[in-house]
């Protein structure tokens, strides 16, 4: 029996296995994932991204239980960075989450970035949608320890949680660029620390210099303190506000929309790339164009032309 | 085909909240290029299988410095057995007199790793003894 089909039966070891599958780049994981396909699109998706040593694991592992309470089955997908010297990881995130294992309502997956960059792992987007197919309501997705450009997160989740800490930098931090700009919601943990109610207040007046039209969503700024499960009801109700204002407002559907084409379109670049590369490394002409461009008599533009009209000529389909 | 990485479990069984050694043993996996889970203190075996079914490991390396280790090892290697999964390799390691440890080897632990053992020695055991499995 194929894995999708034991994964829809609730084979656990089967799930586990194909996310291994599209982790290892396997060709098999494909036609899995094109008879799992049918069964996804119907998780929520929640990100949790912040820098590293905010709490997020810890936050993870308390939504995950405010979830169960609730009712919902709940995937976690966390990912911590591999190292670029020896091909290794320590994932460590599960060290706060372990208590959830052998709740059967739970499936937790560690994964590494393997060399992505943008705060999620390659595989990320295929992983959870196993999780999605296994029929786990929420999917909370865990990203690396980010700075201020690692912002993948957002093209992957429906709601956006920037968790921040006391103490992180001043004012113009918090106005600059990037990560800051892709919270639908800011949690500032760890807030029995000294000077939460400051980094709260400068995130809110950073908030308010923003641009808005009527109807947009208002990011609102949380405290929490993962560790003794303060403020975790305050934020899951948060979140579920944003949730019901993206269902509401038809926002769900254009992100849907946007990440079924945004997967189409990188699947199309990675299939287009290795048709033409690996017919040129095969039959050399790779070489050859490498040994031009050093002696100079070519340039990598003009190769890049002429190998795509060399490799799709009378391919052609006649324009409509 | 593509090439699997080593996925491999450290964890710690029981109730020593020791984790120098397992934190090292990390360490050197890392260094070695395998991915390592690690699942932190005070695990109960059945956290601790269900945590390697759920990552998919190649292999399950436990680190017990409580004199607990003649019945936390095979209670592991028992509830693989009872998942279908005990195609993962089980190895242990710490303050694990010689004499208990035919007997673990005989309940299904592949390998027991006293003081002393070097982690390069481990790093070897671990590229001969486990294979990412197909």
């Amino acid at each position: 029996m194929s894995l999708a089909h034991r994964i829809l039966g609730g084979d656990l070891r089967a799930a586990a296995r194909l996310m291994r599958d599209l982790d290892d780049g396997f060709r098999s994981a494909v036609e899995e994932m094109k008879l799992l396909y049918p069964h996804t699109g119907r998780a929520f998706i929640l990100g949790i991204t912040g820098p590293p040593g905010a709490g997020k694991s810890t936050l993870v592992d308390q939504l995950t239980a405010a979830y169960r309470q609730r009712g919902s089955r709940v995937g976690v997908v966390a990912i911590d960075p591999t190292s670029p010297f020896t091909g290794g990881a320590i994932l460590g995130d599960r060290i706060r989450m372990n208590r959830h294992a052998e709740d059967p309502g739970v499936f937790i997956r560690s994964l590494a970035t393997r060399g992505h960059m943008g705060g999620l792992s390659r595989s990320t987007g295929d992983v959870v949608n196993v999780m999605d197919a296994m029929g786990m309501d929420v999917v909370i997705i865990e990203t690396v320890g980010v700075g201020q450009d690692e912002i993948d997160i957002v093209r992957m989740a429906h709601t956006t949680v920037v968790v921040s800490v006391p103490g992180l930098g001043d004012d113009i931090q918090a106005i600059k660029a990037g990560v800051l700009e892709i919270a639908d919601l800011f949690v500032v943990n760890k807030a029995d620390r000294e000077g939460a109610d400051r980094t709260a207040r400068e995130l809110a007046s950073m908030l308010e210099m923003k641009q808005t039209k009527p109807g947009d969503w208002q990011p609102n700024v949380l405290l929490t303190e993962a560790s003794r499960n303060r403020g975790i009801v305050e934020m899951v109700d948060e979140i579920e506000v944003h949730r019901r204002h993206l269902i509401e407002s038809g926002a769900l559907e254009r992100i849907r929309e946007e990440r079924n084409a945004r997967q189409f379109m990188d699947l199309l670049k990675e299939r287009l790339f290795a048709e033409v590369y690996d017919h040129i490394r095969v039959n050399g002409r790779f070489r050859e164009i490498i040994e031009e461009m050093a002696a100079r008599r070519t340039d990598p533009y003009s190769a890049v032309e002429l190998i795509i009209t060399e490799r799709f000529a009378g391919h052609r389909t006649p324009s409509p | 085909m593509s090439e699997r990485t080593l996925r491999i479990l450290v964890g710690k069984p029981g109730l020593d909240g020791h984790d120098r050694g397992a934190k090292i043993i990390a360490r050197a996996f890392r260094d070695a290029g395998f991915e390592v889970i690690y699942t932190g203190l005070h695990q109960t075996p059945e956290q601790i299988i269900s945590a390697a079914i759920q990552e998919d490991v190649d292999a399950v390396g436990l680190s017990i410095l409580s004199g607990a280790h003649n019945a936390l090892l095979p209670r592991v290697c028992q509830l693989l057995k009872d998942k279908g999964a005990d195609d993962i390799v089980v190895f242990g390691g710490g303050v694990i007199p010689d004499d208990d440890i035919p007997g673990l080897k005989s309940a299904g632990v592949s390998e027991v790793f006293t003081p002393g053992t070097s982690t390069e020695d481990i790093v070897k055991w671990v590229r001969e003894n486990v294979t990412p499995r197909a």
